[in-house]
């Protein structure tokens, strides 16, 4: 383009961790899925898998098993505690130790009353769910090895353990050991990772990468698929029991299907059919929802893969998703000062970017004058994992947030040294912040809870405590995902049921309330000469809201009314970051995991027809045409996967990138495999 | 193919022929088709008759224990393929040309309604149309469960049809990626369950299931072969399923189990695999013309090898002295002794000693020459690799026949002889030197020669006795002479004859315009004479004695062959894309033996084969043959299929070839791909090795009584006759004149002179050279 500077960063060693447990909840349609650094991500299906929220992880914790029951969702791990995660405040509500040792498996049953959990000293042990709490029940089995999985029978009155070399199954009646498999592979341990209750056979996966089918009543085998030399770690079903995935160590997921031996007739077999491979690495859980099968595993990838004889016809949800990046925003940039902040679980990262004095044409590489540099590197105090984390414009504050406290710092940097100071006394009502931000004079800090915002002033001496901002009409607590701020009279927050609060700074109350859409607030904006909003939606819609007048601009109901081009809509990575160019008022430049994108509010709208990456045809056209064939969108695909893209105040651009293949290096070395011809 | 426990049918071109397996043995052929045999299914209401179809438009029942032909259905449209099922009694599925679409691509298929009536020959009319659209390939038809449905795949299509509802369900395969080469090759379905499995071009097996439902069909992908699946079957109990690929291996692959059984290097590329109604052998039928058959836990229980048709006969036809078999190119890599008395293979030799792989585009080493020497001893081979000249790998091995292992043993090896391909190589012709002169393109021609005993422990080795150049031209051919006193080494356009025992100079030839293409020393009472066929189409003879040019006719040989027992020459010879055929003495330019239209296209490779035993009641004009047959293979210059560039069979020029005037047919495509007529009559082969006796006599005798085919050949040399006897005087003279000018010779012995011809020689020469063409040319006329 020319027109920007662009600091091209890749010192922002971002590492995604391992997904190791996935519950999806057919009722709330929710996604929850739980990685290895103890923290556990919810994703909206009908949002086309927007990640909602995120409940930070703490070290050493390890979540084994999730469990939906209701709305509540619980987890547990080999701490040996179950513990409830509070979804609106994003952290957890309670845990309750089952003193059986680690725990390997939790199940609630079909009627959402109970809990078991498959423990380290081979009981199954039942709780009762009560409105606040878990109560123990009484325990089941006890004798020696672990219980590695476990399964309820719809009905509710069996339940199947898979341990080591055997599964068990427990009539809940009485109580007793119902029938065990025998012993199954007479060399080697196996480890049965996976079972599946479905209405008149158990199906296990092992370590011996077989899935079979047994008979519950008899306890014989009925059926057996070899699946892969190495192990089967987990099985899903889907509702209906005809169709059964199981992943493996492969990182294969491969489908079974009930299916008419003879077309027609009522004999059915189970036959493997198809074998998607997606995952480098382990699968280790799968969900299965209806139309998609969604499976994570030590690559750290989110799969979605649609079943595409479940579906009618072509559209957004008919491609395969694969959801690697977090969809908020780990960087922050200081704008005057030319900072990035850098937000890793256990720590944070202050570089100031290089500098250059060249200048070339579009598209050279300008000689570096002064190197990017490191200044600090901020360890965080306890167990708990940052959850956001916020450098001032100015640069000269820090603050970051665990789910147990804000800590606010002061930087000064002299021509060389750095020192930090943390700053005492933080107001007691800002506790745990879900986002963090400074004003644009670097004046105030706002931190927002699940039900308000906090106004902190800052002062060279320290900080004081100054409002706290609720809207209007709260009806329910709430998650807030994003606030943006304006040139400080202006701060829009959004919750994650995607209502905008807009409140006047200068005023210290509550302003307005943007009309609500379907789809969540995936990033938005506001404009700091027009003080307008602009949102963007999971979806991909686009509305620009302004504030002064509270109601839509034109531009968005242009935009509503013309409809956005189908290949913006079939984009499948949410818009991260909205930010405006100074320069050009016109300009909106948004960003997501693949593509930064500007917008060019003064030209036409692409209609459906026209080309949509339509730059390099541009390119070829001579200056007069370009203007009529020119439209709105301008993509730009050079810098990849981003992280962030930012405008600093001197017309330079940041973009921070994370090359997969420095991911993919740092993962450990998946199982070996025997290729053709190697 | 087909076949239950006993038999193996097997179609070969317009034959079916049917053996024993157990024994290997040919046990009966069922002839009457007069085109390529294109199916042959089992009748399912009687186990111990065949339905064969043909491109002829008939289909033919048999009784194949006995041999004998009890129905001909006529058909009257060219047969792909032919299918029966136990379901449909009385009606034959048939794949012919779509009536009313001139393009005779597009197939097909119908079903024909067989009325019940006791005449042998019966037309058939009632033919209703089943499915268009239908693949040329046999293989990618097939029924379902007991005939329930049929299901067909062409291109990215699979089409099942039932007949219950008389409703095709067509699915399309996701071609998920670019590039994928998702097409269907093959189909096979399970004889019990709904189950259809495919062959696709990227290597994968597809079994489908739930294939009536319009989007919830679903399929299960096997992966074990790289390339293309050729054929697939399942087991008559439908526990297993066999594919087979290029890569010529069998897969057996468990139906409900996720594992499988490979049977490797089996040969050539499987193109065909069916199963005994019991399920108890697996036959499969390979590209390099052989039926393996295989008992089901995978062992290799029969071979039935016919010669082996690899890509290109490189090596020239070479007869191994000792066992009288011809060599040449086999499987890569290898030799093949092959013999023709017997049609079968003796033994395969591997040159290359390396794994084949099979990789497209992967440069393998392939043997370009052989050599033996006079008592088969000795073979000398060449292999290269590369097609560029850069990084072209030439190895010479010399092998010595070990008398305790029956077979040959590597002595020497020689990395890089020449610098640049090797054109020619040949053995000093008698026993008491063993030298072996090589030719190359880097403008040197080397004689190596066999060490002393003593050289080394291991025995003698070879090594490179002499480096021979000539002006920096290079080398095309070489020869010795039949004594083993001079070699012969073509230089473009120049004949240096040299002294192999002192590596002297002793004359050059020449005679421009044109470089030298073949060269060949006269035998016997002929070795007098050299002989030369030059590029401009010259076929030139100079005689040793007098150094000079005895006789020159300008005709376009592609090919001149001695005969090694006489003093006889082959020459082929090329014109409007018929090939010619001329066996004449070089002492007389007068052919004994003119064929002419002998066959289309250019014939690339032929040999004299000596007779076992010399024949002696044979008619004149194929005089020349008593002491061997003349076997020649065939470049077809119009092919349809271009994989198949060179055929190589060998058609014999014997005595019964004529007599019999009929054409036998080699095993060759099992129910393969359409093989066009020109095909089909190159396949033809020896007469003699076909037959049991019986049948040959009967069929000479009878040839006899009838034919007039050989007296017609007859009556165009006796025409010749005539017109040709007032030359023979004039040569005679020249014969005289010759003599003379040895004579001198013999005076001024060991002087290098350029013999100075007369006047009246020369006209005398021209006047020859004059006369044979025209006397030529009217012959190629007529």
């Amino acid at each position: 383009m020319g027109e920007f500077t662009v600091h091209r960063v890749r010192f922002f060693h971002y590492m995604p961790s391992g997904i190791c447990a996935m519950a999806f909840n057919r009722r709330t349609e929710r996604l929850a899925v739980a990685r290895t650094d103890g923290s556990v991500e919810l994703y909206s299906r009908t949002d086309h898998f927007f990640q909602e929220k995120v409940v930070p992880g703490r070290q050493q914790r390890s979540i084994q098993a999730l469990c939906w029951v209701g709305k509540r969702l619980f987890g547990a791990g080999l701490s040996g505690e179950i513990a409830e995660f509070d979804l609106d405040n994003l952290r957890l509500k309670f845990s309750q130790d089952a003193y059986g040792g680690p725990i390997w498996s939790i199940v609630c049953n079909p009627q959402g009353t109970h809990l078991a959990a498959g423990c380290e000293d081979g009981t199954v042990k039942l709780f009762e769910i009560l409105e606040d709490q878990i109560r123990f029940e009484r325990n089941m089995g006890g004798q020696k090895g672990r219980i590695i999985s476990l399964a309820w029978h719809s009905s509710g009155t069996k339940i199947a353990a898979g341990m080591i070399d055997m599964i068990k199954v427990f009539d809940l009646d009485s109580g007793e050991l119902r029938s065990r498999g025998s012993r199954m592979q007479q060399s080697q341990e196996c480890v049965v990772w996976s079972v599946l209750f479905l209405s008149d056979i158990i199906v296990s996966g092992d370590s011996a990468g077989k899935v079979k089918m047994w008979d519950v009543n008899t306890g014989t085998l009925i059926k057996n698929h070899q699946v892969t030399e190495w192990d089967v770690l987990t099985l899903s079903v889907s509702q209906d029991e005809t169709s059964l995935f199981a992943g493996t160590s492969e990182g294969t997921v491969v489908q079974f299907q009930l299916l008419d031996v003879v077309l027609g007739q009522e004999e059915k077999e189970w036959v493997r059919t198809r074998t998607f491979k997606n995952h480098t690495h382990d699968v280790i859980a799968l969900a299965e929802a209806d139309t998609v099968i969604i499976s994570g595993g030590m690559d750290t990838q989110l799969v979605v893969r649609p079943l595409l004889d479940k579906l009618d016809f072509k559209s957004r949800d008919s491609s395969l998703l694969k959801i690697l990046f977090p969809q908020r925003s780990l960087v922050s940039c200081a704008k005057k000062a030319g900072l990035l902040l850098f937000q890793y679980p256990t720590h944070l990262e202050l570089w100031r970017l290089g500098d250059t004095e060249g200048h070339g044409p579009p598209g050279c590489i300008l000689p570096v004058s002064r190197n990017p540099e490191k200044l600090l590197h901020l360890k965080i105090k306890g167990e708990d994992h940052v959850c956001c984390s916020a450098v001032a414009p100015c640069g000269e504050w820090i603050a970051y947030s665990t789910t147990s406290g804000i800590r606010l710092y002061r930087l000064q940097r002299d021509n060389k040294n750095v020192s930090i100071t943390k700053v005492p006394k933080l107001p007691k009502v800002l506790r745990h912040a879900h986002q963090l931000c400074f004003s644009p004079d670097s004046s105030h800090l706002y931190g927002t809870t699940s039900s308000a915002v906090h106004v902190v002033a800052l002062t060279s001496a320290g900080c004081k405590f100054e409002h706290s901002l609720k809207p209007n009409s709260c009806v329910e607590p709430f998650g807030n995902e994003s606030q943006e701020i304006s040139d400080g009279k202006f701060l829009a927050s959004a919750n994650s049921n995607s209502e905008i609060h807009i409140y006047n700074m200068h005023k210290l109350k509550a302003h307005c309330t943007v009309p609500v859409y379907r789809s969540g607030v995936s990033a938005m904006g506001i404009h700091p000469e027009t003080n307008n909003l602009v949102i963007v939606h999971a979806d991909h819609q686009i509305f620009e809201f302004s504030i002064e007048q509270m109601q839509y601009t034109d531009w968005s109901r242009r935009v509503q009314k013309e409809g956005l081009h189908h290949v913006w809509l079939e984009r499948d990575t949410p818009v991260i970051n909205v930010t405006f160019n100074p320069q050009n008022p016109n300009h909106v430049i948004l960003h997501d995991s693949y593509m930064f994108c500007i917008i060019d509010q003064s030209l036409p709208l692409p209609d459906r027809k026209s080309q949509f990456h339509n730059q390099l045809t541009l390119k070829s056209l001579p200056e007069a045409e370009r203007l009529k064939h020119s439209h709105a969108f301008k993509e730009c695909k050079l810098y990849q996967p981003l992280l962030c893209v930012d405008m600093l105040e001197n017309q330079s651009l940041v973009v921070v990138e994370r090359p997969l293949l420095d991911i993919t290096t740092n993962l450990p070395a998946p199982v070996r495999q025997k290729k053709f011809a190697t | 193919r087909s076949r239950i426990h006993k038999f193996l049918l097997c179609a070969s071109g317009d034959l079916v022929k049917v053996f024993s397996t157990s024994t290997e043995e040919w046990v009966h052929v069922l002839q009457g088709h007069t085109n390529v045999v294109t199916g042959i299914t089992l009748n399912p209401a009687n186990q111990l008759q065949v339905y064969s179809s043909s491109a002829d438009g008939t289909v033919r029942l048999w009784d194949f224990t006995d041999g004998i032909l009890i129905k001909t259905f006529v058909i009257g449209y060219p047969i792909a393929t032919l299918l029966v099922s136990n379901k449909h009694e009385g009606i034959l599925f048939l794949v012919v040309p779509a009536k009313d679409n001139s393009n005779s691509e597009c197939l097909q298929l119908v079903a024909a309604h067989v009325p019940k009536t006791l005449e042998q020959e019966v037309e058939v009319r009632e033919l209703s149309s089943v499915l268009p659209n239908i693949s040329p390939n046999p293989r990618a038809v097939g029924f379902g469960r007991e005939g329930e449905y049929i299901a067909s795949a062409e291109g990215l299509k699979l089409i099942v049809y039932f007949f219950r509802d008389q409703k095709p369900y067509r699915s399309v395969p996701l071609i998920s990626s670019k590039g994928a080469k998702n097409t269907f090759t093959c189909v096979s379905c399970h004889p019990k369950d709904d189950c259809v499995a495919t062959g696709h071009e990227d290597g994968k097996i597809r079994l489908w299931r739930n294939f009536n439902q319009k989007k919830e069909y679903t399929y299960t992908t096997l992966h074990w072969h790289h390339s293309v699946v050729n054929t697939l079957c399942f087991t008559p109990e439908g526990t297993t399923l066999l594919s087979g690929g290029i890569e010529s291996v069998l897969v057996q692959w468990q139906y409900d189990r996720n594992s499988k059984y490979i049977l490797p290097r089996l040969g050539g590329s499987i193109t065909h695999i069916s199963v005994s109604a019991d399920g108890s052998l697996f036959t499969t039928s390979h590209s390099d013309n052989k039926i393996t058959v295989i008992q089901s836990n995978l062992k290799v229980s029969a071979v039935i090898q016919g010669l082996v048709k690899g890509e290109a006969v490189h090596t020239d036809l070479v007869i191994d002295p000792r066992s009288k078999a011809l060599v040449l190119n086999g499987k890569p890599g290898h030799l093949q002794f092959y013999s023709l008395q017997r049609d079968k293979q003796l033994y395969n030799l591997d040159i290359v000693q390396q794994e084949y792989i099979y990789q497209e585009g992967l440069d393998q080493y392939e043997v370009v020459k052989a050599a033996f020497d006079a008592h088969g001893s000795c073979l000398a081979t060449v292999e290269e690799r590369g097609k560029k000249l850069s990084d072209t790998e030439i190895t010479l091995k010399f092998w010595d026949y070990n008398e305790t292992a029956q077979s040959f043993v590597l002595n020497t090896t020689v990395m890089t002889p020449h610098d640049n391909r090797i054109t020619s190589m040949c053995f000093f012709p008698t026993a008491e030197t063993t030298m072996v002169v090589t030719t190359a393109r880097d403008g040197c021609f080397k004689a190596w020669l066999l060490g002393q005993e003593s050289d080394t422990e291991n025995g003698p080795s070879w090594s490179c006795d002499f480096v021979g150049r000539y002006h920096d031209l290079q080398p095309t051919n070489c020869c010795f002479s039949a004594d083993g006193s001079l070699l012969a080494v073509s230089f473009q356009e120049v004949i240096t004859i040299w002294n192999p025992e002192t590596w002297e100079l002793l004359t050059t030839l020449c005679q421009p315009p044109g470089n030298i293409k073949d060269l060949c020393f006269g035998r016997l009472s002929c070795s007098r004479y050299l002989l030369a066929t030059t590029t401009k189409n010259m076929l030139c003879c100079w005689n040793l004695l007098t150094c000079s040019l005895e006789w020159s006719t300008s005709i376009a040989v592609t090919l001149l062959k001695a005969d090694p027992l006489s003093e006889n020459m082959a020459v082929f010879t090329l014109q409007k894309e018929q090939t010619d055929l001329f066996v004449f003495k070089p002492c007389e330019p007068r052919p004994l033996f003119t064929q002419n239209a002998l066959c289309v296209g250019e014939v690339q490779r032929a040999i004299f084969v000596p007779r076992e035993e010399p024949l002696d009641n044979c008619d004149e004009s194929s005089l020349w043959l008593n002491r061997s047959q003349l076997y020649f293979t065939i470049n077809p210059v119009c092919h349809l299929l271009p994989t198949q560039a060179v055929i190589d069979d060998s058609v014999a020029v014997t005595p019964f070839y004529l007599l019999l005037g009929k054409h036998r047919q080699r095993e060759q495509e099992m129910c393969g791909l359409p093989v066009t007529e020109q095909q089909g009559r190159l396949l033809h082969t020896a007469a003699h090795v076909l037959p049991p006796a019986s049948f040959l006599c009967n069929m000479f005798v009878k040839s006899l009584l009838i034919s007039q085919t050989g007296v017609k050949v007859e009556t165009e040399p006796s025409e010749q006759q005539a017109e040709s006897e007032k030359e023979e005087e004039e040569s005679e003279e020249e014969m005289d004149s010759c003599d003379a000018q040895q004579d001198r010779r013999v005076q001024g012995l060991g002087v290098e002179t350029v013999p100075l011809i007369s006047k009246a020689q020369e006209r005398e020469l021209k006047k020859v050279r004059r006369t044979d063409y025209s006397w030529l040319s009217c012959l190629s006329d007529s």
